[in-house]
């Protein structure tokens, strides 16, 4: 890409002054450049055009979506994808407003994103001018951090801090919101060496007596169990873990965000917990003696908000480099702030050795007897053989990208992924449409992968805009979407709990996804059944460009095992019969 | 049980606005917020009175501290405070009225500070029960307007409150 800068990134004149030579955008630009942004996702209006005129000398990669939804969720999904922040740009009012539901999702799975929108004039805040929106106050729940920067000397200072507080501690969204006249202004440029933000200082390195008080207890667990969660995907401490599972031999159950961050292929690892996990987790997590939760926040789609019956036999260890997650939800007994990667490096050495060999065989024993199970079918194509066949015809070695709701835990449940940042989701705010253009940003900051878009009909139509981008930017990212004709996870609530009263959940009107890819330029493919299915989906594979494959489905396919709201993890439900 | 955090952050924009939101969002409790300069330039002391348990009041100072504008909280419920909160309040009182009311506020070293044809302006300070029963002694004369600071508290004895600080993440 090109880094091409119309000035040196530090100019002094003769005298060995700084120049009062630079607009706030440029002063921008120059930052971003300085922290290694290689592109930027966005979209243009009013009060981001001094910002737009600086990014036409072409120094920094700019994604044009169609939307800032997309923008931002492609942003998301590079952060995710290599572990960088992702930068998204918007114009004030609605361009802003339009981020809100992209910021709440990096903010729940705590993604590093830097947000720069544009305001009006310093002189039209308050006024309710055109497009005028308070984007840091509506957006203060919802963010790490925000700056309304006021003035163009603070720029380089703001932007240094936001990039240092969105992607250090417990990574999140930082907003920075820059008034016209602040783009506009002229000063010097310094970017700052060093950074020191006082009420920001995050504890990376575990405490001593709580790493020997883990040591002393593991002698003891007959009955240990790991559940590892987002947070070893965000430390990179994949290694790590292994290393400790295995050398204590201890068993591993993954959270949703946490999938990838543990092998799939792994003989200690026994799938997801929770609302659709597997039985041997969820039964592990009934009857274990210790738990260790890792960069895992224990929340409700694990523990099923029922603490009365989560875990209840076993002694809570929390590593976390939140200490606010640790006794939030569940009592903890050996409490341990810090970076988990540090954490399990340190803790591994001089681990002892569990006793536990007859509990993890008998958990080997629940996973090869229990596995997810699903109706197969040579009539109708089904979801779940749709997902294991994308596995198959990819040996897993794919990013894999999903929306919220069926096809999510389908993906979740077909597809062990082996490799940390290769599942890409929207865990904890469950956001329809974020899959697609998530992909997007994946491929951008991963060009050699495969990256799949796995959705759902709804799904895909609330951010399908972004065919747009992948056909003019010609990212190759492989669109799947699981097409039942309905809202599949609320018409299966509405089946379960709700009597079979289908309420406004039928997309049978939906378009022709075959034509609408096609219009924007983009190669797709209908799929009916298995062998139309393992057909065109090669075809999509080895197509170098974008392209949609759209699998039409059992419309009433459900996802099992499930546990009830309300009900605890004994209670699980494995399959129709069970209801 | 209540609980009085003094909490030191950045004299910044909205950073009163940032530490309500908190609380608000997480379904915290609050009493009483009151905010002003602190010892320190650039800094602000915070005093926020909240109910909770144990694990509510743990919850609190740590979603605090992860306010980044946030630099120190502290729960003076935990040290010796000493705590107080002003109140003025106008009570309906003719010229008949005015010796009783000045014997009633007498014992709680209360003042009158301004004196209309119908009415008296008291101003007092003191913990808060001593105020609610200052109030309750005024109801009877017929109580117009009241206008109470909320509580500003500071530890007691030489030493700045606040040694143990929790790392924001």
């Amino acid at each position: 890409m090109p880094q091409r800068l119309a000035m040196p990134v530090k100019d002094r004149n003769h005298s060995g002054q700084l120049q009062q030579d630079y607009t706030g955008s440029e002063i921008l630009l120059r930052c971003l450049i300085e922290e290694g942004v290689e592109v930027v996702f966005g979209y243009p209006g009013g009060a981001v055009l001094p910002i737009y005129d600086s990014l036409y000398q072409g120094a920094l990669k700019h994604l044009l979506a169609r939307h800032e939804q997309g923008a931002i969720h492609a942003a998301d999904g590079y952060a995710r994808a290599t572990g960088k922040p992702g930068v998204v740009i918007a114009t004030s009012g609605p361009g802003a407003t339009n981020l809100v539901t992209g910021i709440a999702n990096a903010q729940m799975d705590s993604i590093p994103l830097v947000c720069i929108t544009g305001n009006v004039p310093q002189n039209l805040i308050g006024t309710d001018a055109f497009q005028e929106a308070d984007i840091t106050g509506i957006t203060m729940p919802i963010t790490k951090h925000s700056y309304l920067v006021t003035d163009v000397q603070d720029l380089p200072r703001v932007v240094k801090e936001a990039f240092h507080i969105a992607s250090t501690g417990r990574p999140g969204p930082v907003l920075i919101d820059i008034p016209k006249d602040v783009s506009n202004a002229r000063s010097s440029y310094s970017y700052p060496d060093s950074i020191h933000i006082r009420g920001y200082q995050p504890k990376t390195d575990p405490h001593p007596l709580q790493i020997s008080r883990l040591h002393k207890i593991l002698t003891k667990a007959e009955k240990p169990l790991i559940l590892a969660g987002g947070g070893v995907v965000t430390a990179g401490a994949e290694k790590e873990l292994i290393m400790f599972a295995e050398r204590a031999n201890i068993p591993v159950t993954t959270t949703l965000m946490g999938l990838g961050g543990f092998s799939g292929q792994h003989p200690l690892w026994l799938g997801m917990p929770g609302m659709h996990g597997t039985y041997a987790a969820n039964h592990a997590l009934l009857e274990c003696d210790l738990l260790i939760g890792i960069g895992a926040r224990f929340d409700d789609r694990v523990t099923m908000g029922r603490l009365d019956k989560f875990a209840t036999k076993a002694n809570i260890v929390h590593i976390d480099i939140d200490p606010a997650e640790i006794g939030k939800n569940v009592d903890t007994y050996i409490p341990i702030v810090g970076d988990v990667k540090k954490v399990l490096s340190t803790a591994v050495a001089e681990v002892p050795r569990t006793p536990s060999d007859a509990w993890i065989e008998k958990l080997q024993k629940w996973v090869r007897e229990k596995p997810y199970t699903f109706c197969d079918s040579d009539e109708e194509l089904k979801p779940q053989w749709v997902i294991r066949h994308l596995y198959e015809s990819t040996g897993g070695d794919a990013i894999v990208t999903t929306d919220v709701g069926q096809h999510q835990m389908w993906v979740a449940q077909y597809f062990p992924f082996a490799n940390p940042r290769s599942f890409i989701t929207s865990g904890g705010l469950g956001t329809m449409g974020f899959g697609f253009p998530a992909a997007l940003g994946a491929q951008l900051g991963k060009p050699e992968a495969t990256v799949i878009s796995v959705t759902g009909d709804g799904g895909f139509q609330m951010t399908s805009q972004e065919l747009a981008v992948a056909s003019l930017a010609n990212i190759p990212v492989k669109v799947a979407v699981i097409n039942n004709r309905c809202l599949g996870m609320v018409r299966q609530w509405q089946e379960v709990f709700y009597k079979k009263r289908y309420s406004e959940v039928d997309l049978a009107d939906s378009p022709d996804f075959v034509k609408l890819a096609e219009s924007y330029g983009v190669k797709a493919w209908k799929a009916e059944n298995k062998e139309e299915a393992k057909r065109v989906w090669k075809e999509a594979l080895s197509h170098p460009g974008p392209a949609v494959v759209d699998f039409r489905v059992a419309p009433e396919e459900n996802v099992y095992p499930m546990v009830a709201p309300g009900t605890g993890l004994d209670e699980m439900i494995m399959g129709d019969e069970d209801k | 049980m209540r609980h009085i955090l003094s909490v030191l952050v950045n004299d910044q924009p909205r950073v009163l606005a940032r530490v309500a939101n908190l609380l608000g969002r997480r379904n915290f409790n609050i009493e009483s917020i009151s905010v002003g300069e602190s010892e320190e330039p650039g800094l602000s002391r915070m005093v926020i009175v909240t109910t909770g348990d144990e694990r509510t009041m743990e919850q609190v100072q740590k979603q605090l501290h992860k306010v980044i504008d946030v630099i120190k909280v502290q729960d003076l419920s935990q040290h010796s405070a000493v705590e107080r909160e002003l109140l003025l309040v106008k009570v309906g009182a003719g010229p008949a009225d005015r010796m009783e009311i000045g014997g009633i506020i007498e014992p709680f070293r209360a003042s009158v500070v301004d004196v209309g044809p119908q009415s008296l302006m008291i101003q007092a300070t003191g913990e808060r029960s001593k105020l609610d029963a200052l109030l309750e002694l005024l109801h009877p004369y017929g109580i117009k307007e009241i206008a109470r600071t909320g509580v500003t508290a500071l530890s007691r004895g030489a030493s700045k409150a606040g040694t143990a600080v929790l790392a924001g993440g």
